[in-house]
């Protein structure tokens, strides 16, 4: 390893829909498994990640996201049911390519030491409290994230 | 076929990104100084991942080769 390579990965997960949360973990864990250490900060809609029993029923919408395989105009796609639809699709994607399941990737990033920090002011402004997050996760602020950014970091948003 | 006598096969055939790349750390951890790693994977990821890996983590890839529809890597632990 050259002496300039970065030693830590630092992600912001902000968003907490099943495409937004995978790559914070895919990513996390890959880094530890690059002798980096890594750290992700759930902050706004990502904190629904860290959610007790919430991580195997994120969704995703195919409202505003042209890229989703099934090719549906916005209009039938806020329909009820659509999300639903989009999101048991792209579940069985995923089990068909035979990616890990988010709670997989998760439990894999808290036993690797991925450092996993809550958002205390997220957690303020929505009133959730410490123990609706799951066990095992650190609860911080900007500073938090900053201090571990700060040295020698990449730094990645979701 | 290698002609290198691996200490230990690990096969992550069938699955995908990250998950070949995390074993392979994982068995590497448990392995001695000039141990090699056999690692058996079918994502064709893995290729560049594994080349990168040895990169970032200092280990040494002996040989790789395609048998088929799988990836076999030859890992040299050296630190």
């Amino acid at each position: 390893m050259s002496e300039e390579s970065a030693k830590r990965l630092a992600i912001i997960a902000a968003h907490g829909t099943l495409d937004m949360a995978y790559p914070p973990f895919i990513l996390s864990t890959a880094a530890v498994a690059m002798d980096m250490e890594a750290a992700i900060f759930f902050t706004f809609f990502g904190l629904e990640i860290l959610k007790k029993g919430r991580i195997d029923k994120l969704k995703v919408s195919p409202v505003a996201n042209p890229a989703m395989p099934m090719k549906i105009p916005n209009i039938i796609a806020m329909l009820p049911g659509m999300t639903p639809l989009a999101t048991t699709m792209m579940n069985s994607w995923m089990r068909k390519a035979k990616v890990p399941k988010l709670s997989e990737l998760l439990a894999t990033a808290q036993e690797m030491g991925v450092r996993l920090i809550g958002c205390q002011m997220t957690m303020d402004v929505m009133g959730i409290k410490k123990e609706d997050l799951i066990d095992g996760i650190e609860i911080g602020g900007a500073a938090t994230f900053l201090e571990f950014a700060s040295q020698n970091a990449v730094t990645l948003s979701f | 076929m290698s002609d290198l006598k691996p200490d230990l096969t690990l096969d992550n055939s069938g699955l995908s990104c990250p998950m070949p790349i995390i074993k392979t750390k994982k068995a590497m951890d448990g392995m001695k100084v000039g141990e090699i790693l056999k690692m058996v994977a079918t994502d064709p990821g893995s290729v560049s991942d594994i080349q990168a890996w040895v990169k970032k983590t200092g280990q040494e890839l002996l040989e790789q080769e395609k048998e088929g529809e799988k990836f076999v890597f030859y890992i040299r632990k050296v630190k």
